[in-house]
């Protein structure tokens, strides 16, 4: 692999354009990722599904080089319906759009000259492979005093061109003083056994709000990772929601320091898992200062040989007093054959704070299926039923009525 | 001055933190297969024995320290031990407890472990290690009526090598981890008990375990076998002299549970902490494991853990037989820079297992201390089901307490249940309990006990009153 990492790397920079000091520090990041390789299980964020290993078997010579010198067609079929938005349209690791029509023009400015040197988990190899190949990357500034209005859309697309690749791609948010962005990540890949490698870093500042929705709906044989990085000034709300379902292999990390008094950060998830698919959520809330509030419900719904993990982590600094930290994962096993693996970790520094998990796996209650059956529902309506509640607890988080609406819809839940 | 005050004296002075001048025999410093060789012919060892400690001596070449716990410590010269140390009057064993050395009779009355017979209270049989060596077992003859062995390791090897045997290494094999290994190689005593079938055992049996000799590592194994529809309940207690430097405790208990047998196994660590500084202390790394092997058995760890500069050991059950219960209860209190990361492993394998992990941690000072569980559950483990609570409470801002669970869900059929909480003492308890007339220190206390009663319960009446001082004690003057 190491060859093939080293001739794709030099082929991309053939047909690119980045400057030569660009090229230098990527070089850097390239070399970093050789030297570690992709993670695997001897890390222990890694020791419940190990990415090295299900890369080596489910891909075979996987490729780092992609041609983005030329465009990609859009396919405006794939476009949500019935909400109006904005759009970034990343397809096969270029990004073709950014369309904020709906916008005022002078409150978004984007950039494409953004540091690559920014400082994330140093420890991540997979951070560093973005870093040396992903294609130019953006940065969105939200001004100050300004709500986006409508919702923005990335659609992460691939088309049949892509086999065996590894797509990078990195993306800034920094959100001014009392500005609002709610932010949704579409993925539409039907290729297969592509590695799809995300990275984004959000910057909240005071009185901001981010909502960022993940939505991994249709169903493909890629491999994915996304790593959030969100920092939170003072007053600052960031709220995650994460429906996992469809890859063969997702995972979502996030990373989020509270660094502002009365900062808030809210992660809840759904994983939705059947026929071999492997997902993770793995969270880091880190409460630097006092005051600070995060709140996590991630609920699966496993069936046959599935296996989902929740890595949940609250770090509480020595000066973090009146930290309220809370966290909760629910599993059901529909199949013997699935399997659900927890580890909820709170890592506390500071006594005045009110920190809890709880963790609770099981198969449906019989009881329940019982009840629902003498009310006259077959079985299988009784299972689903049950589902359909169990998972509509989570949906009901997401504080935007539209939004909530419409993955309500996505995924089939019934009020 | 009121028994508390006596207490918190006590406590200032570590009361168990005297030396016994004795003459000792020692092993030659360091650790190499001479050494081996060394204790095994001291012990005047079989064959088998020797070569079950070669055995574990290649296989610990091969292995690295590990380093993933939450406490870090300085490196530890393994040649810089020694290995083998006891008392010169233990050469040629004394037949009974009149011939042996007064001083070391002197020693544990001081300890408050009177070794006479007559002197104890309420019939609780005793075998005392002091550094390498069991000193001395006591009520022997009563125990032998029932058929029960309660001996020394050593005694064991001599006399009842068949039960050693098939049953030594089987929970915890020589290819186990780095410190495991150590111990199967270097071994030196410890206590053995059989439970004969159908026995229910009259009394408790307990161990005490003290370290004296300076630079000594203790590696001491127990091994306790219940046969078919058998019960024992199991005590030990450990102390040692303050000393500059870090000790090495690395010991290895191996649980054997038959078919409708039952283990209650109760711990009460108070080896020296180190001082207010951190200087000093022991390093508590014992590895202790149960095996339910057998239908309907039971295997309960209790642990009271106050003492020790680190602790790092997980008491674990491995559930193989049909309807097996595990339990772990938990009290862990660290003061100063007192270091602990301990908790359990529940490994269900068989059908209809159940587990329970009820686990306290109280860190104050500078101290650090964090829970490590596993509940891993197979999948041929059917209906089985695990609950688990972890309480931390934090007194001040200086210390932090940590919980780690790792929950592996295999079976579909399989409930597992966990919480945690961290939370400190609440200004409207502390306030309600001064208003009825309490002082701070006092109230605190009441309200930790309070805290730690599900675990304290589970102590045995001798045992649970002396925890439940000695967690008033540990936290003394870490209030206010």
């Amino acid at each position: 692999m190491k060859e093939q990492l080293k001739t794709d790397f030099e082929k991309i920079q053939k047909v690119s354009s980045f400057s030569s000091k660009d090229v230098e520090t990527k070089r850097f990041y390239l070399n970093k990722f050789i030297e570690r390789g992709f993670p695997n299980r001897k890390l222990e964020n890694w020791k419940f599904l190990d990415l090295d290993k299900i890369i080596n078997k489910s891909i075979n010579e996987l490729s780092f080089y992609n041609d983005y010198s030329t465009t990609n067609k859009i396919d405006t079929s794939i476009f949500i319906d019935g909400l109006e938005h904005n759009k970034i349209i990343f397809i096969n690791g270029r990004i073709e759009k950014i369309d904020f029509s709906y916008e005022d023009k002078n409150q978004i400015e984007i950039f494409d000259n953004t540091k690559i040197d920014y400082k994330f988990d140093d420890k991540n190899s997979l951070i560093d492979l973005n870093k040396a190949f992903s294609n130019k990357y953006f940065k969105i500034l939200i001004k100050k005093g300004y709500s986006v209005k409508k919702p923005l859309i990335i659609y992460h697309l691939t088309n049949e061109k892509m086999k065996s690749k590894n797509i990078n791609l990195r993306l800034d948010f920094e959100l001014e003083q009392n500005s609002s962005l709610k932010l949704i990540d579409f993925f539409n890949d039907i290729t297969d056994t592509n590695f799809m490698n995300i990275l984004y870093n959000f910057d909240i500042k005071k009185d901001s709000i981010l909502k960022n929705y993940k939505i991994d709906k249709s169903l493909n044989k890629n491999i994915k990772y996304s790593y959030n990085n969100i920092n939170q000034e003072k007053n600052s709300i960031s709220e995650t929601f994460i429906f996992s379902a469809s890859s063969d292999y997702f995972k979502n990390e996030i990373n989020c320091n509270l660094k502002g008094e009365y900062s808030s950060a809210f992660v809840n998830g759904i994983f939705s898992l059947k026929d071999n698919k492997q997902h993770e959520i793995r969270t880091s809330i880190n409460h630097l200062v006092e005051n600070t509030k995060s709140y996590q419900l991630i609920k699966s719904v496993l069936g046959k040989n599935s296996k989902a993990v929740y890595q949940g982590r609250i770090y509480v600094d020595s000066i973090a007093q009146k930290t309220d930290g809370y966290q909760l994962s629910k599993a059901i096993l529909l199949d013997e054959t699935s399997e659900f693996n927890a580890k909820p970790e709170l890592e506390i520094y500071a006594d005045d704070v009110k920190c809890s998990h709880g963790s609770a796996s099981g198969s449906l209650n019989e009881n329940s299926i019982f009840y629902l059956m003498s009310r006259g529902l077959n079985y299988k309506e009784s299972k689903e039923l049950l589902i359909n509640g169990f998972l509509l607890d989570v949906v009901e988080k997401i504080t935007d009525t539209e939004i909530r609406n419409l993955i309500k819809n996505m995924i089939g839940l019934t009020e | 001055m009121d028994t508390r005050e006596k207490d918190i004296e006590n406590l200032k002075d570590y009361k168990y933190g005297f030396t016994t001048d004795i003459e000792n025999i020692r092993a030659p410093k360091g650790l190499n297969e001479d050494v081996i060789k060394f204790i095994s012919n001291i012990k005047k060892e079989p064959k088998w024995m020797l070569d079950f400690r070669l055995k574990a001596f290649e296989r610990f070449k091969l292995l690295k320290e590990p380093n993933w716990q939450k406490p870090k410590y300085p490196k530890i010269d393994y040649q810089d031990l020694y290995y083998y140390s006891a008392p010169k009057s233990m050469k040629d064993k004394p037949k009974s407890l009149d011939e042996l050395d007064p001083k070391l009779l002197e020693t544990y009355n001081k300890l408050g472990i009177p070794l006479q017979e007559q002197a104890r209270l309420n019939g609780i049989a005793v075998d005392a290690v002091f550094d390498s060596v069991s000193v001395a077992t006591t009520f022997k003859g009563e125990l032998t009526k029932h058929g029960i062995i309660f001996c020394s390791m050593s005694e064991a090897i001599q006399k009842h090598p068949d039960l050693v045997k098939k049953y030594l290494g089987t929970v915890i094999p020589t290819t186990d981890h780095f410190f495991a290994t150590l111990n199967s190689a270097v071994f030196t005593d410890g206590s053995f008990v059989y439970i004969p079938e159908g026995v229910k055992c009259p009394m408790e049996l307990s161990t005490y375990f003290r370290i004296n000799a300076s630079e000594t590592g203790q590696f001491e194994r127990t091994l306790i076998i219940a046969d078919k529809g058998s019960y024992v309940s199991y005590l030990e207690g450990c102390t040692a002299p303050m000393r500059d430097e870090n000790q090495l405790h690395a010991a290895n208990v191996e649980l054997i549970a038959l078919d409708d047998a039952e283990i209650k196994y109760s711990t009460v660590q108070n080896w020296y902490p180190g001082d207010e500084n951190g200087k000093g202390g022991i390093y508590n790394f014992v590895t202790k494991r149960g095996l339910c092997k057998g239908k309907n058995s039971k295997i309960s760890w209790t642990q009271v853990e106050t003492g020790s500069a680190i602790t790092w050991k997980y008491p674990s059950c491995i559930l193989r037989g049909d309807n097996s219960i595990g339990e772990f209860y938990s009290i862990a209190i660290t003061n100063n820079h007192q270091k602990a990361d301990t908790g359990t492993k529940m490994i269900h394998l068989g059908k209809n297992t159940k587990s329970k992990i009820i686990s306290k941690g109280i860190s104050a000072g500078f101290s650090d201390m964090t829970y490590r569980g596993l509940v891993d559950i197979n999948s041929k483990a059917k209906n089985s089901s695990n609950y688990t609570q972890c309480d931390s409470l934090l007194m001040g801002n200086k210390c932090g307490a940590h919980t780690v669970p790792y929950i592996k869900n295999k079976n579909f059929d399989s409930n597992i249940a966990h919480e945690a909480t961290t939370s400190k003492i609440s200004e409207e308890q502390l306030h309600y309990c001064q208003q009825r007339g309490l002082n701070p220190e006092e109230a605190v206390g009441l309200i930790v006990n309070g805290f730690c009663k599900e675990v304290l319960q589970q102590l045995p009446m001798e045992f649970a009153v002396e925890a439940q001082k000695l967690v008033g004690i540990s936290l003394e003057g870490s209030v206010g």
